[in-house]
């Protein structure tokens, strides 16, 4: 099960005296969806273009499905699918007419094409505008038109970059479905994000990128672990008492604030809910909410780089 | 280390989708219909012209193309006006154009190399012109026989295909030179600018030009005959650096049969010359030769030009 589709050792790619990768090392196995994590600029469409052969490294090893793709680029290429970030196709064309363009570029017999593409059109659901130019295409659309293109390719190792951006909320829940479908039936597939909430639902794993470095990597749920530790964020919502003063007392208890909205947050070193609750009960006053979420990757990641900044600083 | 896989991979449909492309753009038509319109109106000027004279001339095919009626210039001017136009209106946005529809990741990530969109986009122009020169030069000969009554000699037919041969390699110069500004400008609209500017120079003031540096270069002394001539041969090698003057001089020679030299000529060289009496075939070839050799080499230098800038672009879109 666990074989290794990508293996990155030691990557870098600096431009001039920067360095956009800066010593990555990730294995990729297949049949996993993997997202890459991170603001913009902290190395991920790089990372991938190196996967892709289009750009050289400066040091290090990577491996995609068993080749190097910078001196092999055709056998690596031959086998993975791209889909780049706000891609693009020739607008003057249909959208079959330009998966058959796609698709002679691999070398693929015309028949074989004018099979895949049907079943791929009618899979991303474009079927109905197959013979309609590009030109009238909507961003969605044309994500879609883009993973059909990997499909016709039937690439083992699907590659996307920033998938989701730009899409409104049905067309990227359409979108993710097409891509956990896609990985269930043997795909690997690589993703680059900056939108958390959408790579948590999906991704088996994760690498967090920042600064051209891999900060962590793992499960949603273990990262989570890892970055927020021994921190906890209790938000409550209390008629009838000052939350701030009832349970000032409680052993473990830092901050305690109030947003706008009512809700109060509170910073703690354990899991102290059961005494915050005893506490305001026990003042009089009405507890009408209190929720404590550990595993949400959004702030998982506000956290790390809160983190990296104060580092930093 | 040396990559795998062959770089040929992939020439052919990228070649030949982009011969589709030109073939269906408003652009191409655009052109197209400049040039016909040119070609109708000199051809049926240089027919007025050839019927009025009543002189036998084994070459009256050959007239067609350059017998000029004024106003108009003759066929062959026209085209060495027009050529670099199509050229440049072939390949101005051939790479920079990939990156602004943000196709080039996507087709760079199918399994060929750049050295297949580079070449292919080149000779899918290549191509198109061909296709146009050749149906140009039927329909041209079509209208003559129409119009003469007379079929054109075997002669006159190679020439002919010569002269195919030269205008193609001199458009593929500046479809070059077009292609080459494309992946230096990240603008289409700066690459046709960038060409258009190189044209004009070119076919306009390159004329100008190369007399002033030439006086410049080699100063002449009324009183010593040798520095004149040093002048002169100066000036026609700064001349020949325009694709322009290696056209007309390859036109000339082989449109023109009677034509001998291409430089200076001195009156002792022409001693027992029969003046008037047309070359064979094979001497004008031998004529026009460092013309067509020179029109090739500067194809073969712009386009790598090209692909060194190409192969060294980062893709990022």
């Amino acid at each position: 099960m666990s074989t290794p589709v990508i293996e990155v050792k030691g990557l870098r790619k600096t431009y001039g005296p920067n360095a956009a990768v800066d010593g990555l090392d990730l294995t990729v196995n297949k049949g996993e969806i993997f997202g890459l994590l991170g603001p913009n600029g902290a190395g991920k469409t790089t990372t991938i273009l190196l996967m892709l052969g289009l750009t050289e490294a400066s040091e290090g090893e990577i491996r995609v499905l068993g080749h190097d793709p910078f001196r092999e680029p055709l056998a690596v290429k031959q086998r993975v699918g791209y889909l780049p970030d706000a891609v693009g196709f020739y607008d003057n064309m249909t959208a079959r007419e330009n998966l058959a363009f796609m698709a002679r570029l691999q070398d693929m017999p015309s028949s074989t094409a004018q099979m895949r593409i049907d079943e791929a059109l009618l899979r991303v659901r474009l079927a109905h505008v197959a013979d309609k130019r590009v030109a009238t295409f909507s961003r969605g659309m044309r994500q879609r038109l883009g993973i059909a293109d990997i499909l016709v390719k039937g690439a083992e190792l699907a590659i996307l970059d920033e998938p989701t951006s730009g899409l409104d909320p049905q067309s990227t829940q359409e979108l993710l479905d097409l891509i956990v479908k896609l990985a269930s039936e043997g795909m690997t597939v690589v993703l680059s994000s900056h939108l958390l909430s959408m790579v948590q639902s999906i991704c088996s794993r994760v690498a967090l990128f920042n600064k051209g470095k891999i900060g962590l990597i793992g499960k949603v749920s273990d990262l989570a672990g890892e970055v927020l530790g021994g921190s906890y964020v209790i938000e409550t919502v209390a008629d009838g008492c000052d939350i701030a003063a009832v349970t000032r007392g409680i052993d473990g208890i830092g901050n305690v604030s109030m947003s706008n909205s009512g809700v109060v947050r509170i910073d703690a070193t354990r899991d102290v809910r059961g005494e915050v609750a005893k506490a305001i009960v026990e003042a009089g006053g009405m507890l009408k909410q209190m929720s404590m979420d550990r595993s949400d990757l959004d702030e998982v990641y506000a956290r790390y780089f809160e983190r990296m900044d104060s580092y930093a600083a | 280390m040396q990559r795998k896989g062959s770089p040929f991979t992939g020439l052919a449909s990228v070649a030949m989708k982009e011969a589709a492309d030109h073939m269906t753009s408003p652009r191409m038509h655009l052109v197209m219909l400049l040039i016909l319109l040119t070609a109708l109106g000199s051809i049926y000027g240089a027919l007025g012209e050839i019927k009025s004279t009543v002189s036998e001339d084994p070459f009256i095919f050959l007239r067609l193309l350059t017998t000029a009626k004024q106003p108009l210039p003759s066929f062959v001017t026209f085209l060495g006006f027009l050529l670099p136009l199509i050229g440049i209106a072939l390949a101005f946005d051939g790479i920079n154009g990939e990156y602004s529809r943000r196709t080039m990741s996507r087709i760079l990530s199918q399994p060929i190399y750049r050295d297949a969109l580079l070449a292919g986009k080149f000779l899918g122009g290549l191509l198109v012109i061909g296709i146009c020169l050749v149906t140009l030069w039927l329909l041209i000969t079509g209208m003559g026989i129409l119009m003469l009554g007379l079929p054109p000699s075997g002669e006159e037919i190679l020439r002919g295909l010569t002269f195919l041969l030269v205008s193609l390699a001199y458009a593929g110069v500046w479809l070059a030179i077009s292609l080459f500004f494309s992946t230096v400008f990240k603008s289409p609209a700066t690459a046709a600018l960038a060409g258009l500017t190189l044209w004009m120079v070119f076919t306009l003031f390159w004329g100008m030009i190369a007399p002033l540096a030439a006086s410049g270069i080699a100063p002449a002394d009324p009183f010593n005959q040798m520095s004149i001539i040093h002048q002169a041969e100066v000036g026609q090698a700064i001349a020949r650096i325009s694709p322009n003057t290696l056209f007309n001089e390859a036109t000339i020679a082989i449109l023109n049969p009677q034509t001998r030299s291409l430089g200076l000529v001195f009156a002792y060289q022409m001693e027992r010359a029969v003046m008037g009496m047309p070359l064979p075939f094979g001497q004008s070839a031998l004529l026009i030769w460092p013309e067509l050799s020179g029109l090739l080499a500067a194809m073969v230098v712009v386009y790598t030009a090209a692909y060194v800038t190409f192969q060294r672009q980062e893709i990022r879109a």
